[in-house]
């Protein structure tokens, strides 16, 4: 019998799964970027119209405005680019002091909710489920107007201590000036840090050689600290002069004076994530088996031992992800300053806008740059939670 | 020989509410200080917000002004096809609180009941009978799923479909106001008059229902071997995701119009809606990929075994999956967005907390900041509570997790 070789047809190509898939994304692309054509071209004709190309050569037009919160050197005769650095740096300082602070009152939060003291327990949950069902934007603007700006005027403010001033033009607390002596002040502290680094290092290194583990966070504060106070005793002119604040007329002078937008915002967006960064150290700690800490206790380890050697390495590990995008989102929470009239980044961008017509750039420009923090936040916290992830085999 | 007897710890220990104490708050020294201090809080915050509720808070501000704070400058006249809309809504809720929550009484009597124990309110009479015909509506709603679950299950989903367009057409109208001619029924009532607690609700629904297909479809180009889809995925989610609503909700207002053909103006809630249907999307799309990779692989290749292409695979049987394991996330998200759509009054819409900032402009409110933003917080805060309430309900009665 003769054996008829089946003939091997090829697929014609419209059938092709390689062609249709290269087809499939070329038609994507044509699809989009037409799109994305007509829409640009629909813009570039409308601007026109109002006489406006886009470009950005305008960042050193004169920016006119006024900033009421201001880091660094800045008048209405400097550039909208210098307007946008100071908003910019308003921002990171509202973000620093918030992922600080909140970090700090969450963890409090977080351990208080598992306390074993009834009310300290209850507290902590009530005040969980108060701020995370509460809208961020409507607490902030009560917190602001119902808070911050029913403050008492100058003239009856609420004083603490003799130095604290609570009032609604804002808050004074007493502060150092720099003296002349404060540059070799501050090289002692640089040399405090130096010291602390060292300490730091050899003790890391001790514990690697001989097992045992100790607190090398607070050994290098300590050692810190230490070179700190021997360089404010030693010198002869004390480098930091105590300012206390005082009522000036209608305005507080001296000391260090937040304005209520400054509190209101800081101080909401800290009260706010605080409870969500509760929630997520809290399920951290549930992760942890209860068997650890039996085991850990069985072994000699006293409860403070336990919490630091056994619990809170391997919660973190639960931790840190999350945490990440809590933090993401308070640098992005603290946008609603426009709302309070702290002068931060999206605040200035709006007033350019208002200023120089320019609304297409500065949108793009002032979402490069928050895509930039998130890039960097989420780049950093990879990294740490790539060095305390589980090592498996 | 005497048996050893066994030592009774003493009375105060043994059980009763001095043992509960003495365990709970005292147990330890450092204990009894916390409590201390928590108990002093407690009595100083109760105090402090009690005493300010009651005496020197004028709540006037808010009845006088309850119509803004729920429909904002919408007509009064029109108002009546509101309350339809609403007792449909409510009709709906009843039928399937019966069909698919049957067991809990509870549930039902709290939430129709409200209708019932609002009208013992002392609100005007109009909206006493209209708030009774919600309470009717509700009760017939809950009887009628009751009673007949499987013949009304098919109307009911049809109902739910229809009720967002219903709900939007009725608010909008669709006659034209007749010049000199008072009271057309159904007259279009433009958006720039919708309002409050009416506004925010739309928008709401609107952006979670719209940016559930995109949603869909970016989540599902995420996981796509194709590069360049999956690029433009990865791009438009982390971009969305990295900038904050505020931003791109300013994008929607300013820019949105630039977009159109010759500068056309198009409609300023519209693109609130729009902005925001886009914000959610990317998170609706990272919450289905995250349901999308806890799906077995097996799944997928028994599918490819069967011959099924992957149009056919994810539509019939991953993504029944993953939707159902990603319930309680997007209830969740749903929460958020609602919380969200507080953002808008930024950009000058009047929703429930641009009202309140209208209303606090008013000369013979001025001042009274704290109690309308208590207010509407409270609003906020109460809605929000009794989703997650329902969201905690869902997975429970989803049995996610015990099976």
């Amino acid at each position: 019998m003769q054996h008829t070789p089946a003939t091997k047809r090829a697929t014609p190509f419209w059938r092709d799964e390689r062609f249709l898939q290269l087809l499939g994304q070329a038609l994507f692309l044509i699809a989009v970027f037409g799109f994305a054509w007509i829409i640009i071209n629909n813009m570039r004709t409308g601007l026109q119209k109002q006489g406006m190309t886009l470009g950005f050569s305008f960042i050193s037009g004169i920016a006119g405005f006024d900033i009421a919160e201001l880091p660094i050197v800045y008048s209405r005769s400097s550039t909208y680019l210098q307007a946008y650095t100071v908003g910019l740096l308003n921002t990171l300082i509202v973000s620093g002091i918030g992922i600080f602070f909140s970090t700090i009152l969450g963890v409090i939060l977080g351990v208080a909710r598992l306390s074993k003291n009834f009310l300290i327990n209850r507290l902590a949950a009530l005040y969980l489920e108060l701020m995370r069902n509460m809208s961020l934007l409507v607490f902030l603007i009560f917190w602001y107007q119902g808070l911050f700006l029913k403050l008492p005027k100058i003239k009856e403010a609420i004083i603490w201590f003799d130095s604290v001033y609570w009032t609604n033009r804002g808050i004074g607390i007493p502060w150092g000036i720099p003296t002349a002596s404060y540059p070799t002040f501050q090289l002692f502290l640089l040399s405090g840090i130096f010291l602390a680094l060292i300490v730091f290092f050899s003790l890391q290194a001790y514990a690697k050689r001989t097992g045992r583990a100790p607190l090398t966070s607070l050994w290098s504060a300590l050692a810190f600290t230490v070179v700190a106070i021997v360089g404010w005793l030693v010198l002869p002119l004390k480098p930091l002069e105590l300012s206390i604040p005082f009522a000036n007329g209608l305005n507080l002078s001296g000391g260090k004076i937040f304005s209520p937008e400054f509190m209101a915002l800081t101080s909401g967006l800290v009260l706010y994530t605080a409870a969500f960064i509760g929630e997520v150290v809290r399920s951290g700690i549930l992760a942890v088996s209860n068997g650890q800490v039996e085991a850990a206790r069985a072994l000699g380890l006293n409860r403070f031992q336990t919490l630091r050697l056994v619990v809170f390495p391997q919660a973190l590990r639960v931790i840190v992800p999350p945490l990440t995008s809590q933090y993401l989102n308070l640098t992005k929470n603290s946008s609603l300053a426009v709302a309070i009239g702290y002068p931060d980044m999206f605040y200035v961008s709006n007033t350019i806008i208002n200023q120089s017509g320019r609304a297409v750039e500065m949108i793009a420009v002032v979402m490069l740059t928050y895509l930039t923090f998130s890039l960097i936040t989420s780049l950093f916290m990879n990294w740490y939670n790539a060095k305390i992830k589980l090592v498996e085999r | 020989m005497q048996n050893p007897q066994t030592v009774l710890p003493p009375i105060t220990e043994r059980s009763g509410i001095l043992r509960w104490l003495r365990h709970n708050l005292f147990n330890t020294w450092s204990d009894a200080i916390l409590t201390v201090i928590a108990a002093s809080l407690i009595y100083w915050l109760t105090k402090n917000l009690l005493t300010w509720a009651v005496t020197t808070a004028e709540w006037d501000v808010v009845v006088a002004n309850l119509r803004l704070f729920m429909i904002g400058q919408f007509p009064l006249e029109q108002a009546g096809r509101l309350w339809v809309a609403l007792a449909f809504l409510v009709f709906l809720t009843g039928n399937s609180l019966a069909i698919w929550d049957r067991k809990s009484y509870i549930a039902a009597f709290l939430i129709l009941g409200l209708p019932v124990f609002l009208i013992f309110l002392p609100f005007a009479p109009q909206t006493r009978i209209w708030l009774g015909v919600m309470a009717a509506a509700g009760i017939l709603g809950w009887g009628l799923g009751y009673t007949a679950p499987q013949s009304v299950k098919r109307s009911v989903a049809i109902g739910w479909l229809i009720a967002l367009p219903v709900f939007i057409l009725l608010t909008r109208g669709f006659t034209p106001a007749v010049a000199d001619v008072p009271n057309t029924p159904i007259t279009i009532v433009p958006t720039n008059l919708w309002g409050g607690l009416l506004l925010t609700f739309l928008l709401t629904v609107v952006a979670n229902i719209f940016s559930f297909p995109l949603g869909l479809l970016l989540a599902l180009g995420r996981r796509s071997e194709l590069p360049i889809i999956r690029w433009f995925s990865v791009g438009y989610i982390e971009l969305v995701r990295g900038v904050p609503l505020i931003t791109i909700l300013f994008m929607a207002q300013l820019m949105l119009p630039l977009f159109l053909p010759n500068g056309q103006d198009i409609d300023r809630v519209l693109r609130a809606m729009v902005g925001m249907t886009l914000f959610s999307a990317a998170y609706l799309a990272e919450n289905v990929r995250g349901g999308l990779q806890a799906i077995p692989k097996g799944q997928f290749e028994a599918a490819h075994a069967l011959g099924l292409s992957s149009a056919k695979t994810m539509y019939f049987i991953i993504l029944p999956q993953a939707l159902r394991l990603i319930i309680p996330i997007l209830v969740g998200q749903f929460i958020s967005m609602f919380k969200d759509t507080a953002l808008v009054a930024i950009v000058g819409l009047f929703d429930l907390l641009g009202i309140a900032r209208t209303v606090l402009s008013q000369p013979e409110f001025i001042g009274l900041h704290r109690e309308v933003y208590a207010f509407v917080s409270l609003f906020y805060w109460g809605l929000s509570y009794v989703m997650s309430y329902i969201s905690q309900r869902l997975e429970t009665s989803l049995g996610l997790g015990t099976r």
